[in-house]
């Protein structure tokens, strides 16, 4: 497949920029942030980009959606990633609508597909337990009863946990901690008995919810597939997510980097434009590079899904340590290159770096990525 | 059957026929290559057969139009052959600087007489051409030569050195820059002209470098005369073409950046084993592999989507410029590693127990990758300030 953009997908991009530029961008974050709002979003923009069907792009039309793919998906997160938007189209497209397309039965996806599509409901997933990301060390268990299953332990790190209608909820109902075999997926409503979300405060200021479950009782019919094998289901999620993260990262690091280039042409010492010193001039270009070559993984990566590629464990961890380390090296250097003035809460270039790193961080950071990229690189 | 059907069909029968079987092995060295001239060096007497085979035809630049000694394919047919011959693992016939730096150069600026004088001798491998480019004095700095052309009427008279021509001594003719005017600017003067190798005044001395023997010599001109109607484009307009050709050597360069077959994590895993998990044993030269790997991989992505985008015809985008500094760059790391991966037997020098030191002496050439046609700092600031628009 030729890596270069549809005409239909460099129309998807611009409406795309347009929108969340208007609507949801860093002035919005901004105030939302300032107003100490407790989902980090605005439902009612979230009624706008739904109209527009965006919610429904990854889904397949059989069920409600648009049928576009994550090409098309990629797209519109690197443009949220530019104006670090405030909405759930990580939480509740990218992940959520995956998670119950790739794991759900048929009644499950009949039954929230199309709700989902339309942006009426919003499905997180809840996997993470401890600091970091360890699908296969999960440890909330869920019991076998009469009729389901007991669930107890808890969650962190639940994008969009306080808005979430469902959860789909990664349990262990056998085997050990470190093993892939024995986890199941359940879809489990919020406001069931035993459940409680709480909102975590993190650096990005987006909503963000730990979950705590006390022996919260779910039906058979919450099984998502079979119960025990949901890793093969879980696994293509996540590599979906994170490309998708990816994408975010990339406009995200490409937007920081023109902001710090339109500094650099601006900002005067010893009587020069800084950006007339090699010492800098260089930093950029190489900055430059390393964000094509970015750029190239991402869309490579992203095409790998809709065309069921077998490599995409593979690219999907080169894309997301790739994106980590390049987000990171655009926000640093953003910062550095700004000087004092990028240290103020006034200034955007911080707002880049805060959320950079709660983005590297979701479903495996750098760390986690490079060796997954090694290990499937087979050394 | 469409035209391109039936001439896929002819050419896979032509090839089959004519391509002798031991042109269907991969060239082992450079060496191996085919590189004509008067006095060709021939490694395997097929080379020449082969070569001529393919000179008859036009093939051996399948896209120069015929009457300069080309095929005059168009670009969908130049594509079936160059996919026939990859069937059959068909070698290219001939390779020099003449097929890929001065015959584009010459179609692009040269006037017809010239076209019709120098192309030929290119496409059937009767002359070999040099590139008579940096001088002592004149490295990244090129526009400052001072090898100077007198102008004597109906021809020049030639007087300085040049450095770093590769093959020089082994080629008939050069395409070289030289100074026709110091009054100017320094980019205004220069002078793009072709002469023979075998005039008298002309002496070549081989350099050696610090991996060994190279192509490379330092290059004399001692009134040395060459003939007007060999000036190509017009006097003291020189540097447009240097610059056009620079482009050529530049993404020629990058092309070193390529992944090898076995990569070098698997290579490292033969050698230093694997841990428990089934990792490689020594974690942090296992952190340095993957970072190359990645980057690699990243990087042929990019490559591939600056053709793709070129194809659909949305021009050579600003990636493009990445390509000389980052190839040479991931080849120096490949480089690094395989000397880190390979331990004592990589340092090795020379005899057969070392494979001739060709770990060390390619780590040690690579060195030259980030310097040779535009060096990695020269790079930065052209995307410095053509691309990122920074002043200076």
């Amino acid at each position: 497949m030729a890596l270069i953009l549809t005409e239909e997908e460099v129309m998807l991009r611009d409406s795309a920029a347009g929108l969340l530029a208007e609507k949801a961008g860093v002035p919005q974050l901004r105030a939302l942030r300032d107003a100490g709002d407790e989902l980090g979003f605005s439902r009612e923009v979230w009624r706008e980009i739904a109209e527009l069907g965006w919610p429904g792009i990854p889904v397949p039309e059989a069920y409600g959606g648009l049928g576009y793919g994550y090409t098309g998906l990629g797209l519109v997160l690197e443009q949220a990633g530019r104006q670090l938007s405030p909405t759930p189209l990580q939480s509740a497209v990218l992940v959520g609508a995956t998670a119950i397309n790739e794991l759900g039965t048929e009644a499950q996806k009949q039954a929230l597909l199309p709700a989902v599509a339309a942006g009426e409901i919003l499905v997180s997933l809840a996997l993470q337990e401890g600091p970091h990301h360890a699908p296969e060390h999960t440890a909330l268990v869920a019991t076998a009863a009469a009729d389901g299953f007991t669930l107890n332990g808890s969650k962190c790190l639940v994008l969009d946990g306080l808005a979430a209608d469902h959860f789909v909820v990664i349990a262990r109902t056998a085997g050990a901690a470190g093993e892939t075999e024995g986890l199941t997926a359940l879809l489990v409503p919020a406001g069931v008995p035993g459940l409680t979300v709480e909102r975590r405060s993190l650096v990005d200021s987006r909503g963000v919810a730990a979950l705590r479950f006390i022996n919260v009782a779910v039906g058979a019919d919450a099984v998502m597939g079979e119960a025990g094998a949901a890793w093969p289901g879980l696994s293509r999620t996540l590599d979906i997510a994170n490309v998708g993260l990816a994408s975010e990262l990339l406009g995200l690091a490409t937007r920081a980097f023109e902001l710090t280039v339109a500094y650099l042409k601006e900002r005067k010492q010893f009587g020069k434009v800084i950006g007339s010193f090699q010492g800098l001039q260089h930093r950029a270009a190489e900055l430059f590079a390393e964000l094509e070559l970015a750029r190239s993984i991402v869309l490579q990566a992203l095409q790998a899904i809709d065309a069921n590629d077998p490599d995409l464990p593979k690219l999907a961890s080169a894309a997301k340590a790739k994106l980590c380390e390049v987000a990171q090296r655009a926000t640093n250097e953003g910062i550095q290159m700004h000087g004092g003035i990028g240290m103020t809460d006034e200034y955007d270039i911080g707002l880049y770096i805060k959320r950079a790193r709660v983005v590297q961080h979701c479903f495996g950071d750098y760390n986690y990525h490079l060796d997954r990229f090694a290990r499937l690189s087979g050394f | 059957m469409n035209n391109l059907e039936q001439f896929r069909a002819e050419t896979r029968a032509w090839l089959e026929e004519n391509c002798p079987l031991s042109m269907r092995e991969p060239v082992s060295g450079f060496e191996d290559i085919y590189t004509g001239g008067r006095h060709p060096e021939v490694a395997h007497p097929d080379q020449q057969v082969w070569c001529e085979r393919m000179a008859q035809r036009g093939w051996t630049v399948p896209q120069w139009p015929r009457e300069y000694g080309g095929g005059g394919l168009g670009k969908e047919e130049a594509k079936v052959l160059q996919q026939e011959m990859a069937r059959i693992n068909a070698r290219r016939p001939l390779d020099s600087f003449g097929i890929s730096m001065l015959g584009p150069a010459l179609l692009h600026f040269g006037n017809e007489e010239q076209k019709l004088e120098h192309l030929p001798p290119i496409a059937c491998g009767e002359i070999r051409w040099c590139q008579g480019y940096s001088e002592p004095n004149a490295g990244s700095d090129l526009a400052s030569l001072q090898t100077r052309a007198e102008d004597q009427g109906d021809h020049y008279i030639i007087n300085g050195q040049k450095v770093w021509t590769s093959y020089a001594d082994k080629a008939d003719w050069i395409f070289c820059l030289v100074r026709t005017d110091n009054s100017g600017s320094k980019h205004e003067g220069i002078s793009f002209i072709l002469f023979d190798m075998a005039s008298p005044g002309v002496t070549t001395r081989p350099i050696r470098l610090i991996s060994g023997s190279s192509p490379f010599c330092e290059t004399f001109f001692d009134n040395v005369k060459a003939y007007k109607r060999n000036l190509v484009g017009e006097e003291g307009k020189g540097w447009t073409i240097a610059k056009y050709l620079l482009t050529h050597e530049r993404e020629m360069i990058s092309g070193f950046g390529a992944a090898p077959k076995k990569s070098v994590g698997e290579s490292a895993l033969e050698i230093l084993g694997a841990d428990a998990s089934g990792r490689l044993a020594n974690g942090i030269l296992r952190q340095t592999i993957a970072q190359y790997q990645l980057d690699a991989l990243a990087f042929s992505a990019t490559m591939s989507r600056v053709g793709d985008e070129a194809k659909a015809g949305q021009g050579l985008g600003a990636a493009s410029s990445i390509f000389k500094y980052y190839g040479t760059e991931l080849n120096k790391r490949r480089n690094e590693l395989n000397m880190a991966v390979g331990g004592e037997p990589a340092l090795g020098w020379e005899g057969d127990v070392y494979d001739g030191g060709g770990t060390s002496r390619d780590w040690l050439r690579s060195k030259g990758n980030s310097i040779e046609g535009g060096t990695t700092e020269v790079q930065l600031n052209i995307i410095a300030k053509r691309v990122l628009g920074l002043p200076d």
